[in-house]
């Protein structure tokens, strides 16, 4: 077992090739199990027989709001490994998880919202998961403001990268938190997402949705660790010799 | 400014030989000793700087008689009322207060040089760092935690529901310091980093005024309420535990 390849990840101009390599591998069957899955969950599935169709919007929700989760822990981890090994690229990953993961967020919370307007009858509750969410956005908010805060690359990458790490420890606990304080003041919630019980021409577009969100992540994700490997090589060599084929 | 640095160079003192020959467990324990003499000179340093400048010590503490007042004023004067609200609202006031009170964690000590000397010194910045946010929480949590019962009989809360707001308000603060010294620490030497450290600190906040306000809650049913309060002793354990190696951590990244 050699560890070659991962010693390569250190050379930027390597990651920055694998990345353009990779992309379409990643952008292809994400486009094909959106498009799929969006075709089986709008008109191919049946609608519910409580909820009529207005479920559908989960097809959205649903992958919405795990990527917003999947990308924190892929932000903390990138962060965590660049933080304890010293990798560069570990920081620009991480770097460019954050506005991706504070777009899944946002979509997650306005989908829910819509969602609510005709199961709940009001936009917004104060339902555990959507309060979770929420937190999450100003999560991320606050790790892209020290970003920004940070005019020195290599201090902003390190302290956020830090703050990364930090907040993973508290999301598990907020989330918890957050769930007793709704369990103390309301009744439980009127639904539930990704119902155990769901029709099998339901969830296959939902697990299409969701193979394809992800895919959908790692694509735009090696896009914008592009664009982070450039800007932060934008003084070396080899980035005009790249950049003119 | 003398008086700062004198006081830091007491910190920093060298420390008397430790015998180079010695068993490993024994330069280990002696280890332990000079990180502990240097963190109790620490925490006294901090304590003495803050009465010599008392402004630091009152202002948190108007701060939140401040906030609390602003309630009665927009909802309404009746008790009955406030009464109701009062755990949010002592809660609120006090995040709020702690929150503005980080500001003269680090502000002096890195402006100065004194934290970039802590840095150098070879002791242990994690056990430094302890000792600021130790004496960080007895400048001004504690201080909101024996000032939240005027607050709380203001708002209309039965006098027997007083010592458990105390407690609440002091345990709770613990975890509130230790969040906010990685806050500070991280936004250090960034101009008007306000807004930017309460946005990074109080989403982290969150589940310590979740269980305080609830502990207040039950203290003013006159209901048991251990559950939350031992919650909020967890987090402070947890934040005792992880905080200070996250903030040392911090410090020398704002450093570099």
């Amino acid at each position: 077992m050699t560890w070659t390849w991962f010693h390569r990840l250190g050379s930027p101009p390597y990651v920055y090739a694998l990345a353009a390599r990779l992309t379409p591998w990643f952008a292809w069957p994400a486009a094909l199990l959106i498009t799929g899955g969006l075709a089986g969950g709008l008109v191919l599935a049946p609608p519910d027989y409580q909820q009529g169709d207005g479920f559908r919007i989960v097809y959205v929700h649903a992958p919405s709001a795990w990527m917003s989760l999947m990308v924190y822990m892929t932000m903390a981890i990138a962060a965590a490994v660049a933080l304890i090994w010293r990798i560069k690229v570990g920081h620009a990953v991480a770097a460019a998880c954050a506005p991706i993961g504070a777009s899944f967020t946002f979509v997650a919370l306005v989908t829910g919202a819509l969602y609510g307007a005709p199961m709940w009858g009001t936009y917004w509750e104060w339902d555990p998961r959507l309060t979770s969410e929420l937190i999450l956005l100003f999560l991320y908010l606050g790790y892209m403001g020290l970003r920004a805060g940070l005019e020195d690359t290599q201090r902003a990458d390190r302290a956020s990268a830090l703050l990364a790490v930090a907040g993973s420890v508290n999301v598990p606990i907020i989330h918890y938190s957050v769930t007793w304080w709704n369990s103390l003041h309301q009744a439980p919630t009127v639904m539930q997402f990704g119902k155990p019980k769901m029709a099998l021409a339901m969830l296959v577009p939902l697990l299409m949705m969701l193979a394809g969100f992800t895919l959908y992540f790692v694509a735009v994700l090696l896009v914008r660790l592009r664009g982070e490997v450039l800007s932060r090589e934008r003084a070396a060599s080899w980035i005009p010799e790249v950049l003119k084929t | 400014m003398s008086a700062r640095v004198t006081s830091a160079a007491r910190v920093l003192a060298p420390e008397p030989a430790v015998g180079q020959g010695g068993a490993a467990a024994a330069s280990l324990g002696a280890d332990a000793a000079a990180a502990l003499r240097a963190a109790r000179l620490a925490l006294l340093r901090d304590l003495t700087l803050a009465f010599r400048q008392r402004s630091q010590l009152i202002q948190p503490l108007a701060f939140f008689a401040m906030v609390t007042l602003l309630f009665p004023l927009a909802i309404s004067p009746e008790l009955s009322r406030l009464r109701a609200v009062a755990p949010g609202v002592l809660w609120v006031a006090a995040l709020l207060a702690s929150l503005l009170a980080l500001e003269f964690l680090f502000r002096d000590d890195a402006h100065d040089g004194t934290l970039e000397q802590y840095a150098l010194s070879g002791q242990s910045l994690t056990w430094l760092m302890f000792a600021k946010t130790a004496a960080h929480w007895l400048l001004t949590g504690l201080p909101l935690a024996l000032m939240a019962p005027l607050a709380g009989l203001s708002l209309g809360v039965p006098v027997a529901a007083l010592p458990g707001i105390v407690a609440s308000v002091a345990v709770g603060s613990v975890t509130l310091s230790l969040i906010g010294s990685i806050g500070a620490a991280l936004t250090l030497g960034i101009k008007r980093s306000g807004t930017l450290l309460s946005l990074l600190t109080l989403p982290l906040s969150l589940p310590v005024l979740i269980f305080g306000a609830r502990a207040t809650e039950l203290a003013i049913n006159g209901a048991p309420l251990a559950a939350p309060l031992e919650l909020l002793a967890a987090l402070a354990v947890l934040g005792i535990t992880l905080a200070p190696l996250a903030a040392a951590a911090a410090v020398r990244i704002s450093l570099e």
